[in-house]
């Protein structure tokens, strides 16, 4: 079938375009040109890029770095490479994401479908913890720790992110079942469904595009998060840590092609997501805003 | 004993009361409209008659079972909502028998119940759709079929037309009707449209500031309103209520009213007991179809009163005229038959049919019974 071309207004001219799109390409090289010196100084030997030029690419192609910084290169003080920092982060990332995110749906069904007296302070409330800065909560949430016997784990990681999490996974969850209609659930109710099932049956289905969204903000949170992976990590410390302590080492040779792959290796979870998902987060964006 | 029973059920959120002692009794069989204006309580009775609302006192019995507190799946009910409340994620077929499947009723016998209804609505052929595919005609038998495979007690219809248009509604009116003529189901329907509380119902409610106006048969509501409220409410164009004086002539009572020229005319009552209102004030209200043109007067009428007036406008609607003039110091809508010669400024000589007035007393705005 013909595509019909893109016809432009009257004043819209040739050079009008041109601009345009040069301007578009030009954007376009400046957002990927860290990509490109990451990707091509990770593929070479360490001596072409003391001895030579950043922007080039490789002369003697090579995975050697990416193989270091995965599993030999030295983090702190042992020679793991960032594999077992790598399946910290997962470890810690995955039930976080499932559980906050599973919360936040369940309190925007509560706050917005079995409103109670005092819910809009309690939504309030809840919001609160989208703005508390981390530094704030590092000693009390060290002594909570301490006291749960979490300190240095990763379900002391998970605890703090569920914590942080529920916040935003409300607040994303509640403005998105505001305008469910309220109909429904009470036609649920007269068909005998109870509290789960309602939420289960009726709501969960119609969640897909807020659930997108929540799920990449949670999960590119809490997987770039550095302050309470490096305070509460303990032995267990996520990619981030990992990554910071690879690249800041103060002895010894500076190996950049190994740092460039390490740090592609710690984006590339959080790069996969927004790959995959991305274009339901725009769309659950707006889903909630606009229409129901 | 009703088949449901209303009994003095009132309803407050905090100390502002929205519904003030409520007493309806319905028979089985019976369909009750609730109509009024927004605002007027008759969807917070709906709910509470369905559960989803407390009832702050009183009491609401189903089948002589007092069903206050108890969960709206559990008082035997179904409800049609006005936005239909379809669910979106299933098809037609498991929106029907969601409710059988939340009961536990055995998959042969919801599908047997399945195949029943949509035979009845035909809407076989839509069982596998989901509602996003359906036009709002075929929405609204969905949101009814969902209603009848449960077989429920008491149908509650709450303005289950008003998303569709004009023309539809008139359909699935006659089509609601039908069904209840086929059925024989208790149905209680609210709605704000009078003109579907006067064809549907066996008898209406007429609710206004949460209060029952009025509780009657379409005929009872519309000959003998209790009140000015109810008089204008129901009927299209609004009975005409206006100031008059009772005189007495030769023993007969008469309205005394001036017409568009400042002339004072006499109407003679057809209630005789408006001779206890000598000299005193009244409202009184005619319908607009009982100011006709000397030809389309009533037959069977036996007080028809021949009134000269000046026309003010004339507005011709297809199967009627209607006309606008002056009397009592206020505009007044009469209804002649389609082709009456009629014309603006013109005078013409009306009939008022006076059988069918009926007069108010100017305090209490309550109508003055024979």
């Amino acid at each position: 079938m013909a595509v019909a071309e893109q016809d432009t207004a009257v004043r819209t001219g040739g050079i009008t375009r041109a601009f345009i799109y040069g301007i578009l390409l030009l954007f376009m090289f400046f957002y990927l040109m860290p990509l490109f010196v990451m990707i091509a100084n990770s593929l070479k030997p360490l001596a072409e890029i003391t001895g030579g030029n950043m922007m080039a690419l490789p002369d003697t192609w090579t995975a050697e770095p990416w193989r270091q910084a995965w599993s030999s290169a030295q983090i702190g003080v042992e020679p793991t490479g960032l594999k077992p920092y790598f399946i910290n982060s997962i470890l810690m990332v995955v039930p976080s994401v499932a559980i906050s995110t599973v919360l936040g749906a369940l309190n925007g069904y509560v706050l917005t479908k079995w409103s109670f007296r005092g819910d809009k302070i309690i939504f309030g409330l809840l919001l609160f913890s989208c703005f508390i800065p981390f530094q704030i909560v590092l000693i009390p949430m060290a002594t909570v720790l301490g006291k749960l016997g979490l300190a240095g784990s990763i379900p002391g990681l998970i605890l703090v992110h569920v914590v942080y999490g529920i916040g935003f996974s409300t607040l994303y969850y509640r403005n998105y079942y505001a305008a469910f209609p309220t109909e429904l659930v009470r036609a649920a109710m007269i068909d005998g469904a109870g509290f789960f099932r309602i939420f289960w049956r009726i709501m969960l289905p119609v969640s897909g595009p807020i659930t997108v969204v929540c799920v990449i903000w949670q999960f590119t949170n809490i997987w770039n998060d550095f302050l309470f992976g490096a305070s509460f990590g303990g032995q267990t410390q996520p990619m981030t840590v990992a990554l910071n302590n690879l690249v800041q080492s103060s002895t010894g040779v500076k190996e950049y092609n190994v740092h460039f792959a390490g740090a592609i290796l710690a984006a590339l979870p959080t790069l996969l997501v927004y790959i995959v998902a991305g274009r339901y987060f725009v769309r659950g964006l707006m889903a909630g805003s606009v229409k129901g | 004993m009703g088949f449901l029973d209303i009994q003095n059920v009132t309803k407050s959120y905090g100390s502002v009361e929205v519904l003030h002692r409520v007493d309806i009794e319905v028979q089985e069989g019976e369909f009750l409209v609730l109509v009024g204006p927004s605002g007027c309580g008759k969807s917070t009775l709906l709910n509470m008659i369905a559960g989803l609302e407390s009832i702050t006192s009183g009491d609401i019995s189903i089948k002589g079972r007092v069903v206050n507190g108890v969960h709206p799946s559990k008082r035997n009910i179904a409800m049609v909502f006005q936005s239909y409340a379809l669910y979106p994620n299933m098809t037609v077929g498991q929106n029907m028998t969601f409710g059988l499947e939340m009961h536990g009723t055995p998959k042969a016998e919801r599908d047997r119940a399945l195949k029943d209804v949509a035979k009845l609505l035909q809407i076989e052929n839509l069982l596998d759709r989901k509602p996003g595919q359906l036009s709002g005609g075929q929405r609204q038998r969905v949101a009814m079929g969902r209603a009848l495979v449960r077989d429920p007690d008491v149908f509650l219809f709450d303005e289950p037309l008003s998303n569709l248009d004009a023309k539809l509604r008139v359909d699935m009116r006659t089509e609601i009707k039908k069904l209840h003529e086929k059925l024989k189901t208790t149905i209680v329907y609210v709605t704000h449209d009078q003109i579907e509380a006067m064809t549907l119902s066996t008898r209406i409610a007429v609710m206004y500031q949460g209060y029952v106006q009025q509780l009657g048969t379409p005929k009872e509501i519309y000959d003998t309103p209790a009140n000015v409220y109810v008089a204008t409410f129901m009927g299209s164009p609004a009975m005409n209520v206006l100031p008059a004086k009772v005189v007495m002539h030769e023993g007969v009572p008469y309205a005394q009213i001036k017409d568009a020229g400042g002339v004072e005319k006499l109407l003679k009552f057809s209630q005789a007991n408006m001779s206890d209102w000598s000299g005193k004030e009244i409202l009184l209200g005619i319908r607009p179809e009982s100011i006709t043109d000397p030809d389309g007067a009533d037959r069977n009428s036996n007080n028809i009163v021949p009134f000269r007036n000046r026309i003010g406008v004339t507005e011709p609607a297809g199967a009627d005229t209607f006309v606008t003039m002056e009397l009592g110091g206020i505009d007044i809508v009469a209804r002649m038959r389609a082709d009456a010669n009629v014309g603006a400024g013109q005078e013409f000589d009306f009939a008022i049919n006076m059988d069918k007035a009926v007069a108010f007393d100017p305090k209490t705005e309550e109508r003055i019974k024979p």
